[in-house]
C-alpha cells in the first residue's frame, strides 16, 4: 500500500485554479521531489495533503487514512514543515518542541527519547534556550525540521526545506533527509534542480497546477529521465525549461525515439 | 481531545507571561480599578461596606482591556504563518479555539483575583455581604468571558492586531450599551417593541448590574454562557473560512 495516495486533486480559489487534477502516490522509501516554478501549485498541494486546506475536489489518503474523513488519524502520521518554517517567535526551541510533544500526546520516557533524538539529529543543542526570533535563518529552519520529525512520522512533507540556507546547511539538511528516506515516505518541494539530483528518488515537474512530467534517475547516476526526455547529470535545468516553457537548449536534452 | 486543548491552553497562557506585557497589563488593570473605585466611585465617601463602586466600572474597563488581551490570539498566528503549523497538528479546530479562549480567560481571572486588596479593605472596615461580593466576582468573570469570546472571534478575521483591537472595542461597545438609553432612545421611536426588547436583552450592562446586586438569575447565566458558546463557534467558522488568505 502506498503511504500517500492522491487522486484527481483540484483546488480553486475563486476563478483561479491553483491545483488542477494532480494525482500520484508515494511508497515508503521514496523521496519525491516537487519541482516547479513559483506559483505552480506545489505549496497548495502540500497544504491539502497535510489537511490545512480542504480540496475543491479529489481524494487524499495518508497511511490509509482519508484526510477529509479521518483528519486526526492522518495528521498523526504526518510531519510537516510549512513554507518559511513558521514557529512561535517568543518561545525558545526547547519550549516550542515541548509544546509540539504535548499536542502530539507524547508522554513519559518515549517523549524524552524522541525529544533528545530530534534535538541531536538536527543539532539544535547550542540554541535550545534562545528565543526563536533571535535565531539565524538556518537555525529557524532547523527548528521547523525538528518539529516535523519529532514524533518519527511515517510521512514527511517538507516545503522548501533548504530555502535560504548556506551551502553547508543545505548539505546537512539533505544528508538528514537521505538518512530518513529508507523508512519513510517523503515529499519535498524545491525550485533548486540540484536538490532533486542530490536527494530525490522520484520527481514531478509541476506547473500551472498540473503534473507535466514524472522523472526518475537513470541507473549508475547517468542522469534523469522525464518521460521521453533524458538529461545528463547536472543538466536537469535544460529538461526543466523544455518541459515548463516548451523551449530549451535541445543539444543538452536527449529525446528518445518513441 | 483534551490533550491538545490543554497543551494549547498552557502555551497561550505562558505566552502572556513570556513578555513584560502581561505585567504591564495587570498593573494597568489594578491601577484603573483603584482609581475608579476610590476616586470616581467614592468608595469611602459612600460609607457603605460593599464593592459596588468597584464592580460598576468593570464593563467599561473590560471594554478596552479585553480586546487588548484577545487581539493577539489569532491575528498573530495568521501574520506569522504559524496557523499553518497549528492546524496541521493532530488536534481539532474547536479544541484549539477553546484552548486559546480559556487561556485568555484564565489570564483575566488572575488579574481579577489580584484585586483582592480591595475586598480585604472592605472586609476589614465593615461587614459586607460576602455572598454579594462573590456574585460580583463571578458576574465580572462571566462578563469578561463574553467580551473575550467576541474579541477572539474578531481576531481570527484579520492578521493585524490593531484592527482586531479597534473592531473588538466597537463590537464590545455595542453589546455593552445595547440596553441603555444611548441605543434604546435611538430605535424605540420607530422599531417594533419586540425588536427593542430583544436588543435591550443583549446588554451586558443591565445583566451585570443585577448580578452585582447579588441577584443571580439563571437567565443571566445562560445568556453569558450561550453568548460565549456562540462566539466560540463563530470563531471556529471564521478560522476555517479565512485560513487560506
Amino acid at each position: 500500500m502506498a503511504m500517500i495516495e492522491i487522486e484527481r486533486l483540484v483546488k480553486r480559489f475563486g476563478a483561479f485554479t491553483a491545483v488542477d487534477g494532480v494525482g500520484f502516490s508515494v511508497e515508503r522509501g521514496t523521496v519525491l521531489g516537487f519541482l516547479g516554478p513559483n506559483g505552480a501549485g506545489k505549496s497548495t498541494t502540500m497544504k491539502m495533503i497535510t489537511g490545512f486546506l480542504p480540496p475543491t475536489s479529489g481524494r487524499i489518503a495518508v497511511s490509509g487514512f482519508d484526510i477529509a474523513e479521518q483528519p486526526l488519524s492522518a495528521k498523526r502520521c504526518i510531519g510537516y514543515l510549512p513554507e518559511g518554517a513558521p514557529a512561535y517567535a517568543d518561545m525558545t526551541p526547547r519550549a516550542f518542541l515541548d509544546f509540539i510533544a504535548d499536542v502530539r500526546g507524547l508522554t513519559g520516557a518515549d517523549r524524552q527519547r524522541k525529544l533528545d533524538e530530534a534535538i541531536a539529529r538536527i543539532d539544535l543543542e547550542p540554541v535550545l534556550e534562545q528565543p526563536i526570533d533571535t535565531l539565524s535563518k538556518g537555525f529557524k529552519r532547523r527548528v521547523g525540521l525538528a518539529q516535523a520529525i519529532l514524533h518519527d512520522p511515517e510521512v514527511l512533507i517538507l516545503d522548501e526545506p533548504t530555502d535560504g540556507l548556506d551551502p553547508n546547511q543545505k548539505h546537512a539538511v539533505r544528508t538528514l533527509i537521505k538518512g530518513m528516506a529508507a523508512t519513510k515516505a517523503i515529499i519535498i518541494s524545491t525550485h533548486i534542480l540540484e536538490e532533486v539530483e542530490a536527494v530525490c528518488t522520484r520527481s514531478l515537474i509541476i506547473a500551472r497546477g498540473k503534473v507535466l512530467a514524472e522523472g526518475e534517475p537513470l541507473p549508475d547516476a547517468a542522469g534523469w529521465r522525464f518521460g521521453t526526455l533524458e538529461a545528463a547529470p547536472g543538466r536537469l535545468d535544460a529538461v526543466f525549461r523544455q518541459i515548463t516553457t516548451g523551449q530549451g537548449a535541445s543539444d543538452q536534452v536527449t529525446e528518445l525515439a518513441a | 481531545m483534551i490533550t491538545g486543548t490543554v497543551a494549547i491552553f498552557r502555551r497561550e497562557l505562558a505566552g502572556y507571561f513570556a513578555t513584560p506585557v502581561a505585567f504591564v497589563f495587570i498593573i494597568i488593570f489594578l491601577l484603573l480599578n483603584g482609581i475608579f473605585t476610590f476616586y470616581v466611585g467614592g468608595f469611602f465617601e459612600r460609607g457603605q461596606a460593599d464593592l459596588r463602586p468597584f464592580f460598576v466600572f468593570h464593563p467599561w474597563l473590560y471594554l478596552l482591556l479585553m480586546p487588548a488581551i484577545a487581539m493577539r490570539l489569532w491575528a498573530e498566528e495568521r501574520r506569522s504563518g504559524s496557523i499553518e503549523l497549528l492546524l496541521t497538528l493532530p488536534v481539532g479546530l474547536f479544541d484549539v479555539v477553546v484552548g486559546k479562549f480559556l487561556a485568555a480567560w484564565c489570564f483575566t481571572a488572575i488579574a481579577l483575583a489580584l484585586t483582592f486588596p480591595i475586598w480585604l479593605t472592605v472586609s476589614l472596615l465593615g461587614h459586607p455581604d460576602q455572598g454579594v461580593i462573590l456574585a460580583g466576582y463571578l458576574g465580572s468573570l462571566l462578563m469578561a468571558g463574553g467580551y473575550l469570546a467576541i474579541c477572539a472571534c474578531l481576531s481570527a478575521a484579520t492578521r493585524n492586531q490593531v484592527i482586531a483591537f479597534v473592531v473588538g472595542v466597537i463590537v464590545c461597545l455595542l453589546f455593552t450599551v445595547s440596553g441603555t438609553p444611548i441605543v434604546l432612545d435611538l430605535i424605540s421611536s420607530w422599531a417594533p417593541h419586540a425588536l427593542v426588547e430583544t436588543i435591550a436583552s443583549f446588554s451586558f450592562l443591565t445583566r451585570f448590574e443585577s448580578i452585582v446586586q447579588g441577584v443571580i438569575d439563571v437567565r443571566d447565566l445562560i445568556y453569558f454562557a450561550s453568548l460565549i458558546a456562540f462566539w466560540l463557534f463563530a470563531n471556529a467558522v471564521v478560522v476555517e473560512l479565512r485560513k487560506a488568505g
